[in-house]
């Protein structure tokens, strides 16, 4: 394991390889950097954090090439880097792993990484001289991959360090990793530290952008936080500390939800032997028939018992079956297998409209697209799931007045800021949109609330008034599942925390007593709680798709 | 080369940009109409001239702006609802069939019974009709682009056939054409020694009507929200498969309304020309007008005194009266442009 507080940085550090010098951006009327500058030693492991629209991302687009600053420059072993240029940025050695994986998912690893580099008047490709310059570097930096594997059969993990190698065999020098934590469990991200660790030891050089401070304390020499734009602080990892980092980054004190936690009631909502056929994978059924083994299955016997006054915790690396599920206490889906039962009644022939009639607060993953109706007004968003009853409309006819009422009362009480009700909600940020999903979701006392990613990508303060309002709902009585990659979010929220993977559920734990290294240890898979055949079925189920 | 939305679209700057759309459509059409060996200026004048120069002028394009409402309502509605609503001209025949088969029957009726009724009628088939691409949308999938456009040539080729066939008029002395419809069935004329026809007051209510309906009604709001997100309609509980339906049945009633008060307000009778394409113009007056059920109005009677004054200046000075196709596509494109330019900018880099 790496060490808690910093790592010691190296001698060669000050030899500066890269300067950022006074980078800005702006979008219209938006700064999105303003007056950038640091540099980077070589051998020098360097954290960039900041809330969500802090400019990380704009900033490190505009090294790699991606936009054009409105000011400044980018200097790269002495050498002024031309701007808006990807492929200059390579040249000059600068690689850029996305936190959106660009690989071609039905090629092998090997031909992703040769992907662009050869010239394009070659007569014919030479996969031996690339395989053979792959093996050594996988061999200097200890990245173990089999070149002929097909990337979509690769863990998310392994396709990580496939993106990492392609921008090593590009001989870039300086490695700038986005978000690189997001999608991988706890003892992935473990290796991946231990990555980086060895490719400085080689001499190279990391950017990585993170906004969670156990990462930076953990794997960074120094630390740069940006907010609103601009460089806020600055420092040498092992001289400060996670609080001073959260300060700088939020600007204030970082308000902390606190949770109490109550006797949990009567049960609101039991899934009893939920299954559901991936809908992808269907069309692939009557090739499996001739094979003997059925339809892949996004979820696999699924069973949950919530009670009110009950946050329930779901973790899991996402594309486990957690959507599937979301959509089928959402009402989205009916074509599962299995029971629900909603206060001991079994619900059939669920649809939307049903289950906000039976009492089930829904904020979905998706707020602009699935949430909201992204170019209707506040007002209308208020009104898209009551419209249809009085007094918000009568014999078909919308009354305004009571709507607007209503709208004005959800806003000033989650705090939704906005000019008036009357403007679209993609004008709204984030942490305004969530608010008013919440706002419609949960001012009418449901019994049971269903939170798909609730704080995705909203920043501190909107995240601790999303996780105030989930414990407030609690505490009056609905019972909560609430769905998160963020095992932090859970362990801060939650009563109770299971985890999905491939489309199973493990038993939920008491929060107090589970173990943080148990449960990523079921995230990637390789500790079950279930019995041995069900995974033995996997296994034989995976054998004869490599078979084929 | 990016593009930057802008933050605040102003009034100034889109009404500039639309009178630049506007020059710069004429522009365009000036060089065609110095290759056709005229003069833009004096074709231009003799445009307006023929368009809205003279009282008759003015009900000749007021009677052809009446069809151009219609369609460009039904394709505004059913636009707003992200149903794509091709067809509109084989709903204006269907609805033109109706006021035939029922117009020429019931001499016992009032023309205060018979107009309301043909054009419910009319409406009720033209609606039913599009409900087939509908059902083939909503339960299988069929991309309704394709059916309804289809459906527009089995409609005109079914029409071909009743007017040479079972409904050929005995007296009309071998023209293919129906029998006439009865007077009761006639649209009062508004002017005297004119052709603007009644049709015209009820397209510009059916307008307000619409824009009512829309603002003010649960099933407006549905249809709003399900062309603005079918997803997020689809989580808010809509009856989302329910209201693409009531849309089709809207749409498709405007669409044949058109042709109920061109064949009784026009003609009297059922041809294969009644529309010179009243349905496709009408996607082009809806998008010209933003989809807006009030805009409509003005956008029909723009397209209309194009039309009118490019057959009025193609007489006098010779020139093609397709002038009046390539200015309305050429003002479309360029509004278009024009409206885009106002919701973003471009920049570099």
């Amino acid at each position: 394991m790496v060490p808690a507080k910093g790592i010691t940085p190296p001698f060669y550090m000050n030899e500066s390889i890269l300067n950022v010098s006074k980078i800005t951006k702006y979008f219209g009327p938006v700064v999105a950097n303003e007056a950038i500058s640091f540099s980077l030693g070589k051998g020098e492991i360097v954290a960039l954090l900041g809330e969500n629209g802090a400019g990380k991302t704009t900033l490190m687009s505009i090294l790699f090439g991606h936009y054009v600053a409105d000011g400044g420059s980018i200097t790269v072993f002495g050498k002024k880097l031309v701007p808006g240029s990807p492929r200059a940025a390579l040249e000059a050695g600068v690689g850029m792993v996305h936190q959106h994986f660009t690989l071609a998912e039905n090629m092998s690893v090997l031909d992703n990484i040769m992907l662009g580099t050869e010239s394009l008047a070659a007569f014919k490709s030479n996969p031996r001289a690339a395989e053979n310059k792959l093996c050594r570097l996988m061999e200097r930096f200890g990245l173990t991959i089999n070149p002929k594997a097909l990337v979509k059969d690769l863990s998310v993990g392994e396709q990580q360090r496939v993106e990492i190698l392609k921008v090593l065999y590009r001989n870039a020098k300086i490695l700038i990793l986005d978000e690189p934590t997001a999608v991988l469990t706890p003892q992935e991200s473990d290796r991946l530290f231990a990555t980086i660790a060895q490719l400085v030891e080689e001499g190279l050089s990391v950017i990585f952008i993170t906004h969670k401070m156990r990462e930076v304390m953990a794997a960074s020499h120094r630390c740069i936080v940006l907010r609103q734009g601009r460089v806020v602080f600055e420092s040498l990892t092992k001289d400060t500390d996670p609080n001073a980092l959260a300060k700088a980054m939020v600007g204030s004190e970082i308000p902390r939800t606190i949770r109490q936690r109550q006797p949990p009631g009567k049960e609101v909502l039991s899934l009893k032997g939920i299954t559901l056929a991936d809908k992808k994978e269907g069309k692939r059924e009557d090739k499996r028939k001739h094979l003997g083994t059925s339809a892949k299955k996004s979820i696999k016997n699924l069973n949950l018992s919530l009670r009110s006054n009950e946050i329930i915790g779901i973790a899991g690396v996402s594309g486990n079956g957690q959507s599937q599920l979301a959509d089928i206490i959402s009402g989205l889906i009916n074509t599962y297998d299995g029971k629900i039962l909603l206060a001991s009644k079994e619900l059939k022939n669920i649809s939307p409209r049903r289950m906000i009639q039976e009492g089930v607060g829904r904020i979905p993953d998706d707020r602009n697209g699935t949430g909201l109706i992204s170019d209707m007004s506040i007002l209308e968003n208020i009104a898209s799931e009551i419209y249809g009853e009085p007094p918000f409309s009568k014999k078909g006819f919308l009354q305004f007045k009571a709507i607007a009422d209503r709208a004005k009362k959800l806003v000033k009480k989650f705090d939704v800021r906005c000019p008036n009700i009357h403007i679209p909600v993609q004008k709204l940020s984030g942490g305004n949109m969530q608010k008013l999903i919440l706002a419609r979701e949960i001012s009418g006392s449901p019994r049971i609330i269903l939170a798909n990613q609730p704080t995705w990508g909203l920043d501190v303060g909107a995240a601790a008034y999303v996780h105030t309002q989930l414990i407030k709902a609690a505490q009056k009585g609905a019972g909560v599942i609430l769905i998160s990659e963020d095992l932090d979010e859970l362990f801060q929220v939650a009563d109770q925390i299971c985890v999905m993977y491939h489309g199973r559920l493990s038993n939920p734990e008491d929060v107090d007593r589970v173990d943080r290294a148990k449960l990523g240890l079921i995230m990637s898979g390789q500790f079950s709680t279930h019995e041995g055949q069900e995974k033995k079925w996997d296994q034989k189920q995976m054998k004869l798709e490599k078979n084929k | 080369m990016r593009l930057e939305v802008r933050e605040n679209i102003s009034m100034v700057r889109l009404m500039a940009a639309l009178f630049l759309a506007v020059g710069v459509s004429m522009a365009v059409c000036s060089v065609l109409i110095i290759w056709g060996g005229a003069s833009p200026m004096e074709g231009w004048i003799l445009m307006i001239k023929g368009a809205l120069g003279s009282k008759f002028a003015v009900s000749e394009t007021l009677t052809r702006a009446t069809p151009l409402i219609f369609t460009g309502l039904a394709a505004a509605v059913a636009f707003r609802a992200k149903l794509w609503n091709i067809g509109a001209e084989g709903q204006f025949y269907i609805g033109a069939c109706v006021a035939v088969l029922l117009g020429t029957h019931g001499e016992m009726l009032s023309p205060f019974v018979m107009i309301p009724y043909l054009f419910a009628a009319g409406a009720l088939a033209g609606g039913l009709f599009l409900l087939v691409p509908t059902f083939l949308k909503t339960h299988l999938n069929v991309d309704e682009v394709v059916t309804t456009l289809l459906l527009n040539f089995v409609v005109l080729l079914f029409v071909n056939w009743l007017v040479f066939g079972p409904w050929k008029d005995p007296m009309s002395m071998g023209w293919p054409q129906s029998e006439p419809v009865l007077d009761s069935a006639i649209l009062p004329i508004l002017m005297a020694k004119t052709r603007f026809h009644l049709g015209f007051v009820i397209a510009v209510l059916s307008s307000i009507f619409v824009w009512w309906f829309m603002a003010n009604t649960t099933w407006g709001f549905e249809i709003r929200a399900v062309g603005s997100s079918i997803k997020a309609s689809t989580f808010a509980g809509m009856p989302v498969n329910k209201t693409i339906i009531r849309t089709a049945l809207i749409s498709g009633g405007l669409a044949a309304m058109a042709g109920v008060s061109e064949l009784c307000g026009v003609k009297g009778y059922l041809t294969t020309d009644l529309s010179p394409g009243f349905g496709y113009t009408g996607i082009v007056v809806a998008m010209l007008a933003a989809l807006h059920p009030l805009g409509v109005v003005a956008s029909a009677l723009f397209v209309a005194i194009i039309y009118i004054g490019a057959d009025s200046m193609s007489r006098a000075i010779n020139i093609s009266n397709y002038i009046a196709d390539v200015t309305t596509a050429v003002s479309l494109l360029s509004v278009l442009v024009a409206v885009f330019f106002t919701r973003y900018r471009i920049k570099r880099g």
